[in-house]
This record gives C-alpha cells, structure tokens and sequence, in this order.
C-alpha cells in the first residue's frame, strides 16, 4: 500500500510547490489591489526564460555549477524589479476604481503583448538545463529515487508561506498593506503611502510568479504558450483557496496537485482537465472557494 | 447618422469581393467571427467579460462536422440552423451554472469551460478524430450543386445577408425590456431584483442568445475553412473574439463586426509579411481603445460623421 501511495504524495506535493508559488502571488495581488493579473502566468514564463539563461550562463561561463541557485533567485528578481512597477505605474493605476470589466482587460491586453515580446526575445525553442536538480542527488522513499531537489521545492513552498504570514501579520510593511487593504481612504489619511504599498506588493506578487517559473526550469524546461497554460492553473488554485486567502492558495495547492498526479496515474488523457474539473466542483459547492465567505453587497 | 455609416459599410463590404477577389475568404472568416464576437459584445452590455467564446465558436462548428459526417446532412440552411440549436441547447446548460458568477469569476470560468472542451476535442480521437480535426466538404445550397468559387461567393453574400438580418434582429432585442434588463445588470443588480425582475432569467437568456450567435459563426467557419480543428475553442482564439468585440465597440450592434473585420485584416496583412506579431498589435490596439476610445472604433466613426455635421 505504502509503495502506491508513497510516490503520489511525494510527486504530488511537488507539484503542488510549483503551483504554489504562482497562485500565492496572483492571490496576494489580487487581495491589496482587488486586479486579477491576466499577465501574472506570464511573468512566470518569463521568470523561467530568464532563470534559464542564467543557468546556461553559469555553466558557460566555467563557475560552480552550485551559483545556479543564486542564479535562479537572481532572475526571479530582476524580472519582477523589472515589470512590477512597470506595469503598475504605467497601466494599472490607471484603472483603480474603474470597473472590473476594465481592469481584466488591461491586464489581459499585457498578457497578449508579453506574449509576442517573448516570442521575439527569447525564440520559439525550448529550453532546458537540469544542472541544479541532478547537482543535489536523490533520495531514496519507499524504495523510490525522488530528486532531492523536487523535495527542496516543497520546503521552498513551505517556507514561502511561513514567510508571507510572517510579512503580512509581524511587520510594519505587513501592518501597512493591511492598513490599505481594510480602508484605503482612511489610511491614506493618517500619511500611508498608498502608491508604495500597492506597488511593493505588485512586485512582490510578480517576484513569486517569476520565482515559481526559475524553479520549475530545472525540473521541465520552458516553451511558447506556458504562460497562458500558468494562468489559468494559478487561477483555479487561487479561486478553490477563495482569492485572496495566502494559506488557502496554499491547500488549494495541494489538493489540486494531488488531484493532478493521481490523474496521470489513472486517466493520462485528461491530466490537463482535472484543475478545473476540482474548480468547478468546488465552486458549486462553495461559490466564493474554501476559504473565503461571501461578501455584503451594497445597493 | 449611424445609418449612414452602416450603409456606406455594407457598401464597402458587398463590393470588396468584386474589386479582390482573393479576399473572399477571409472576408467570409470576419462575417462568422463577427457573429461570434457579436455574442460577446452583448455580454459585454451587462458588465460580464468572457474568454471562453470560442467554447461555442468550436460548438457549432463541431455540430457541421458531425451533422455532414454520420447524419448524412448535406443542406447549407439545414446545417446551419441545425448547429446553431445545438449550439444554443449547449448554452442554456453552461449558462445555467456560469450566470451565478460575475467579473473575474465569470471570465475565467469561461476560460476553464473552454479548456476543458479543447482538451476533450482534441483527446477524443475516435469521436472528433483529435488535433487532426474532420475535413467538411461544400454542402448544397436549396438542393443545388455550385462549384468551389461561385459556392465561396454564395456563402459570403449569404452571410452578409445574415448579418444584416441577425443584427437588425439582436439591436431590436437590446432595444426591449430586456435588452434594457441586461444593461441595467451591470449598472445595478440588486435595484433590478427590487423591480421584480429575474437577473438569472435576463442573464441566462443573454447568454444563450450570445451561444447562439458563436454557433452560428463557427458552422459558418466550418464551412469556409472546409476542417474542424480543437484549435478553433483554444483560449487564443476566446482571447481574438473578445478583442474584436472591444475594439469594434460593444455599445451598439456594428461595432463587434468592424472589430472582427479589422483583426481579421491585420492578422492576414501580418501573416502575408511573414511577421507574426499579432498578439502584439492586438494587445497595443485593445489598450488604446480601453484607454482612449471607449466606444471603440465603431463609435469613434459615429463621433467622427456626428462632429462634422454639427459644428
């Protein structure tokens, strides 16, 4: 029994690790600015683009293959230093207050735009370079070789979590977007920076998205139209957490990446069905996701 | 004066095909685009954004596959109103679960809907026979046979035909109380309820009507191309209508048609040079309309013929 089930958990939470970090940073977008980022599964493409070449660039240039990994956070960052004020300074702020149907336009109009630049940067190839996950080894579970290095990413996505709960309810950063988020006006009023917080928190939103994509790289490489796949993954994680709740996206997480694994197992042709089959169900269930409760509506 | 410009395009458009003639087909693409686009618009009017529209885009076109390959259907008119029922039986089942949702929500469960179809289409290789599709060949049109060319110039004046019908009849619906209904969903849902009117009843309508209309473009597209791929519900081509009907303008009837021809036209223009930037310019064009053109191009030609007349 333990040998069935051992390599689902383990490939299963791995999984869930990668989904993890995009969804967590379309849901704490989402929960300071109230904007579905359409372009957020792109920033993972290109986060994973970049951490790639980083990579490559390592091995090129004849140093320690064990620079990767600073590599890979480095590329993360740069690409959410790079399009997160960007894109929030220049489009985003533009549509505060407008209607819904506004904002997921503009976000969708960079969507298609990021699509095409990376088309042209980057190239139609794919790319791959395992370097960092066959430098850390494997270990042995159940008699299984796991890589160590799909283990890491599940502590990565732990830490992740601890980290952002220790942000957001520890700090003053933290005590500021909460601030923001409760009552934007008020805050505003005793001298909170309304402009910084929202435009930190857009980075730091992208810097998960981008960070998720370095880390898948070593694991499954990056090609054209991993963007589009992304977002619509992060958002049905997003939604079954309820968008907005941190350590829902994190469950939501799990459930979806076990849900996912064990469909490989047993019904391979529809593996790329079953988030959104666990999506809808839930939200017939429950419209607003698990963990969040439906809102008053004002007349 | 709006008169005036929808005449003068009908004008343009029953003459473009005379003066290129290698344009009728993608001449004929936009006409069934811009019906599916014109689904998407009247969603738009009650405040609700889909990318999923190619979900019934593929429906219909799907429907003439399967009515031509084992019903034996060979009629052009029967073909079509045959799919579009489909298509429209198909809508009133996902739109009784999607009108519970709104914004975001709504949008991106679309989305999922159309994914999940896409990944059906293309994994079902005994039914849809997968990514290789199934080729339609030219139905007879009133029990006559026409050859390639002069069938091609029947299926486009037919479809302009049909667009000024179908149009004419979609603008009387948004006209009607319940055309009213639907605007005013996105204004203010709960003072609609406190009418005693039935927003799921307004909305589910709206949406069968919009599934309808994607039906019919995509058996219309069916036929033009000659193949049904699963490449037709994928979300680029969900992404293309929504941008047609933003572009175009969704406040009136017109503008999701002069979006479909106008990103028709540059894909081809963009194709033929060899450059595939087309999300590129899709994208640029979409943030500029939101931002500077709100009623899209279609209001900016009415702005633009309303400011001469009255200095």
């Amino acid at each position: 029994m333990l040998q069935m089930i051992a390599p689902l958990v383990v490939n299963g939470l791995a999984n869930a690790a990668l989904i993890f970090f995009v969804s967590v940073g379309l849901t704490l977008v989402f929960s300071v600015l109230r904007i579905l980022n359409i372009a957020h599964g792109s920033f993972y493409s290109i986060g994973a683009y970049v951490g790639v070449i980083f990579v490559m660039w390592v091995g090129s240039a004849g140093l320690s293959p064990y620079l990767t990994y600073p590599a890979l956070l480095l590329a993360a960052a740069l690409v959410a230093a790079l399009f997160g004020p960007l894109m929030e300074r220049t489009l985003l702020r533009w549509t505060y207050g407008k209607s819904e149907s506004i904002q997921i336009l503009v976000t969708f109009a960079v969507f298609l735009i990021l699509e095409d630049v990376q088309q042209l940067v980057f190239g139609v190839q794919a790319y791959y370079e395992s370097t960092p996950m066959r430098l850390l080894g494997m270990t042995e579970i159940a008699g299984i070789p796991y890589p160590n290095y799909q283990l890491a990413l599940i502590g990565a996505a732990v830490a992740v979590v601890i980290g952002l709960r220790l942000l957001l309810r520890h700090t003053r950063f933290g005590k500021l977007i909460t601030a923001v988020v409760a009552d934007a006006e008020v805050s505003q009023a005793l001298g909170i920076n309304k402009n910084l917080v929202f435009t930190v928190a857009f980075t730091l939103g992208t810097f998960l998205a981008a960070l998720g994509g370095a880390l898948a790289t070593p694991t499954s490489g990056v090609s054209p139209g991993l963007g589009a796949e992304t977002i619509v993954l992060a958002f049905a994680v997003a939604t079954i957490g309820g968008l907005g709740q941190i350590e829902g996206a994190a469950v939501a997480a799990v459930i979806v990446g076990l849900a996912h694994v064990v469909a490989i197992f047993y019904f391979p042709a529809f593996q790329t069905v079953v988030p959104y089959i666990v999506m809808l169900a839930v939200l017939l269930i429950r419209p607003y996701g698990l963990f969040e409760t439906a809102k008053v509506r004002r007349i | 004066m709006q008169i005036v410009l929808l005449l003068a395009l009908v004008a343009v458009l029953a003459i473009l095909p005379v003066v290129v003639p290698w344009l009728i087909f993608s001449l004929t693409l936009a006409l069934a685009s811009g019906f599916a686009a014109l689904g998407v618009g009247l969603l738009l009017r009650a405040g609700l954004i889909t990318i999923g529209q190619a979900l019934f885009f593929a429906c219909g076109a799907y429907a003439v596959a399967f009515l031509q390959r084992d019903l034996g259907i060979e009629g052009l008119l029967l073909l079509l109103i045959a799919a579009t029922a489909i298509t429209a039986l198909a809508g009133v089942i996902v739109g009784s679960f999607m009108v519970r949702y709104r914004g975001i929500f709504f949008a991106m469960l679309n989305l999922a809907a159309a994914m999940v179809f896409y990944a059906l289409l293309s994994k079902l290789y005994g039914i849809t026979g997968g990514t290789d599709g199934i080729s339609v060949h030219s139905p007879t049109v009133l029990g006559m046979v026409f050859d390639r060319d002069t069938f091609s110039g029947v299926l486009y004046y037919g479809a302009l035909a049909l667009a000024l019908l179908i149009g004419y009849g979609v603008y009387r619906y948004t006209q009607s109380p319940m055309g009213k209904a639907l605007s005013a969903v996105h204004a203010n849902e709960i003072r609609l309820s406190y009418l005693g009117i039935s927003v799921r009843g307004v909305l589910l309508a709206s949406y069968t009507l919009s599934a309808a209309l994607a039906g019919l473009g995509g058996s219309i597209a069916a036929i033009v191309i000659g193949r049904v791929l699963p490449h037709m519900s994928y979300w680029t081509e969900s992404g293309a209508l929504l941008v047609m009907a933003v572009i175009g303008g969704a406040g009136g009837v017109a503008g999701p048609f002069v979006g479909s021809f106008f990103v028709t036209l540059i894909h081809a223009a963009a194709s033929s040079y060899g450059i595939d930037l087309w999300n590129l310019v899709t994208g640029i064009a979409l943030l500029i309309v939101i931002f500077f053109l709100p009623e899209g191009l279609y209001g900016l030609g009415s702005r633009l013929l309303n400011r001469r007349k009255q200095p």
